[in-house]
């Protein structure tokens, strides 16, 4: 028996993924779709890679985090491509992008020569690679995120980049263990409309299933318009994701520090 | 060699004595073997003690090194000199850092400080690959082997690229008096014989047979260092295969030793292999494409120090399974095998053995491990670039172990295969597994490499085997 196709669907686009995925962030993929195949809501996936062109429109975007050779390549055409994402960003489209992909989706980034490579500027952020003697921030990570019923998300964090907010940037989470943003202000990622950039993998969809729930409902939001009613997702129990999302913040309030603000 | 036989100093044999008395110590307060005890402790007093041991080996020192495949490929080439009447000198159970090096040479020394028949010995030592770079020239390797750079606990590492870059600037510097033998199917590999002047000779596989059907995503080396992309005419794993860079046109080597027809089965594999224009049919009693390739870098090694063909052949058929892989147990009248698994490619080449001529409607029984720790790696992401999904809708049990069994759980979740059961606890989980199967099936443990000490122990002790470090060390 062939189950019938699903009502409704939504339009993701992943970038670059043949290169930006050095921490696993196919994870949050396979996440998206086994989730939304539980709320009856299809994933037609398009993959756009270097040279490819954009799709007209997308409910939902995921770009991961590369190596510094290959995030120079697709730094340059992210930023010839920043004003498509920015309007996308701005009409509602749901948007993950983590680590190298938070980075490249901020306004530039400072490598540690002092060159500047340009981002796609859809999130108020810029981030400074910090000198040769400076530390990685590399441990696992937990924060609470300002959107109502999401709550606590985990995950691992591995970025030499420091990424500070700029006037009109918004944090995506407060770090309560691990360093974030920069582990000066207690800041992690940034948030605009749908679009979240973080630090966060692990990978970090599968086992944060309510920020998972609340990108399809965005998405959804995106593709059907605030209120109608394929625009819903019921709440539904998830429990593989919840046992490893406990046992994953039991292993950063256990390994990393409690996040004490730097007083300058 | 300039002071091949020189003394060792007053100062070096105290660190000896001292770094002995510390594993001795460690052994029989039963602490983890203390196999890189006696190195720590004596590399800390004496400095020079690596470069004495490395001047003592008179037949020249073997260095290996890559992702996967550094422990097994070791103790194939131990084995291969063995075979052809030569002691090997070399590094116990995967020890690999500089300190596992000393442990070696503390060892096996007199209490002079002189190693017995060191003049008629050869040194075989796996290097970490992060390592390599800084003990290079102090080792001044005859042989260098380099088996293949996958993607590995970046958080320890950074970047797969900067393992690569390491290994460019420490090879300028080597001469013909070195012979380095590299991977040819890995470009990341082969295109080190770019840079160097010492004597290069390739191993790869020429069976478009043995090619994967769809490519794995865990793949790393996209891009020449020309900045081109790489294509692809067949893949064997990752990005392993018969590459070309599509812009400035280098492309795979030829093979010196070369793999043409390749048989897998569950329990090992059978390899024709020509060695420059001679046939020799290679039994290799581990399972795996990957086991192929560590047995190709070994008769590559072998032969550049003139082992005869037929020796090697000999040697690998006969050799048993390195510490924790493929090690096989027999416990309450099961067989249960040990596979080491701590990095997606691994994986990958794992779970592809155990499917490799396996029929279709065989159950597999599977105990799976993830810890976190440093040896493990603390970021678990990794499991999300592994083609788990390979197994999906066969007919299989799996229980989920380790420090990190739920994320374990939830990945092979979202593969579409549930476990039957979630237990941290290692013994628990090993009676759990074993309850699952009936009697004369076969169980597969895939741990990640502390989990894989710890399984590893409990199945000795059930097996009435002795403990890792009565065996790793001889
Ligand atoms: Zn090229």
């Amino acid at each position: 028996m062939t189950p019938a196709p699903p009502e409704r669907t939504i339009r993701v686009v992943t970038l670059y993924d043949d290169v930006m995925n050095v921490y696993a962030d196919r994870g949050n993929l396979i996440a998206l779709e086994a989730r939304a195949a539980e709320h009856g809501v299809g994933v037609e996936v398009q993959s756009v890679s270097l040279g490819d062109p954009l799709p007209e429109d997308a409910d939902l975007v995921l770009i991961g985090g590369g190596q510094d050779r290959e995030q120079r390549r697709v730094a340059d055409e992210l930023a010839v491509r920043g004003p498509v994402l920015r309007a996308w960003a701005a009409a509602g489209t749901a948007m993950l992008a983590v680590c190298g992909g938070f980075q490249l989706f901020g306004r530039w980034y400072r490598d540690a020569s002092g060159t500047e490579l340009p981002g796609a500027g859809v999130f108020d952020v810029t981030t400074i690679a910090p000198g040769p003697g400076a530390a990685r921030c590399i441990g696992d990570i937990l924060a609470n995120v300002e959107i109502e019923g999401v709550g606590e998300v985990v995950g691992f964090e591995n970025h030499g980049g420091r990424t500070y907010l700029g006037p009109g940037g918004r944090p995506f989470a407060r770090v309560e263990y691990g360093r974030g943003n920069n582990g000066e202000d207690g800041t992690e990622g940034a948030i605009f409309q749908n679009a979240v950039g973080t630090y966060l993998h692990g990978s970090l969809l599968p086992k944060n299933p309510a920020l998972l729930d609340w990108l399809i409902a965005a998405a959804l939001r995106h593709r059907y318009g605030e209120g109608s009613s394929q625009a819903l997702i019921e709440p539904r129990p998830a429990p593989y994701a919840e046992r490893a999302h406990a046992a994953s913040a039991a292993v950063a309030r256990r390994r990393s520090p409690k996040f004490e603000p730097v007083v300058k | 060699m300039v002071a091949a036989t020189a003394r060792p100093s007053v100062r070096e044999r105290a660190a000896l004595i001292l770094g002995r008395a510390a594993g001795t110590a460690a052994r029989q307060l039963g602490r983890g073997g203390g196999t890189a005890l006696p190195g720590l402790v004596a590399g800390v007093l004496a400095p020079r003690l690596l470069e004495r041991l490395a001047q003592q080996a008179g037949q020249g020192v073997v260095t290996v090194t890559g992702t996967n495949g550094k422990t097994t490929t070791t103790h194939l080439i131990a084995a291969i000199f063995r075979a052809h009447g030569v002691q090997p000198l070399t590094n116990p159970s995967g020890s690999n850092l500089e300190r596992g090096l000393v442990a070696a040479y503390v060892e096996d020394a007199e209490a002079d400080g002189r190693i017995a028949d060191a003049p008629s010995r050869v040194g075989v030592f796996e290097v970490d690959e992060a390592v390599l770079a800084r003990l290079f020239s102090r080792l001044s390797p005859r042989v260098a082997v380099f088996l293949n750079l996958f993607r590995d606990q970046l958080d320890r590492y950074g970047e797969v690229d900067s393992v690569g870059e390491g290994w460019g600037g420490m090879l300028a510097s080597a001469g013909p008096d070195c012979t380095l033998v590299l991977n040819a199917d890995d470009p990341s590999i082969a295109q080190l014989a770019a840079g160097t002047r010492a004597r290069v000779l390739m191993f790869g596989i020429d069976d478009p047979e043995a090619r994967l059907a769809e490519a794995e995503h865990a793949s790393d080396a996209r891009f020449c260092r020309c900045g081109g992309r790489f294509a692809y005419e067949a893949i064997y794993m990752g990005h392993v295969g018969i590459w070309r860079c599509s812009s400035c046109g280098d492309r795979r080597p030829r093979a010196f030793v070369s793999a043409r027809r390749v048989k897998l089965s569950p329990d090992g594999s059978r390899v024709e292999v020509d060695i420059d224009g001679a046939v020799v049919t290679l039994e290799i009693p581990m399972a795996g494409l990957y086991s192929v390739y560590n047995a190709l870098a070994a008769t590559a090694a072998s032969y550049a120090l003139g082992v005869p063909a037929t020796t090697i052949a000999r040697a690998l058929a006969e050799a048993g399974p390195a510490f924790g892989r493929q090690e096989r147990f027999e416990v309450e009248g099961r067989t249960v095998r040990v596979l080491l698994a701590k990095n997606p490619a691994g994986l990958n080449e794992l779970l592809r053995a155990l499917i490799a001529g396996s029929p279709e409607r065989e159950p597999i029984h599977l105990l799976a491990m993830l810890n976190d720790g440093v040896q493990d790696g603390q970021d678990v992401s990794w499991i999300y670039d592994a083609d788990i999904e390979v197994l999906a809708g066969r007919p299989m049990t799996v229980t989920c172990s380790g420090g990190r069994a739920d994320d374990f759980a939830l990945r092979w979740h979202l593969a579409g295969v549930d476990p039957a059961a979630v237990v941290p606890d290692t013994e628990a989980a090993l009676d759990d597994a074993l309850r699952r199967m009936p009697p004369g099936a076969r169980l597969d443990v895939v741990a990640t490499y502390t989990a894989m000490i710890d399984v590893r122990e409990a199945l000795a002790r059930r097996a009435g085997v002795g403990a890792y470090w009565e065996k790793a060390e001889r």
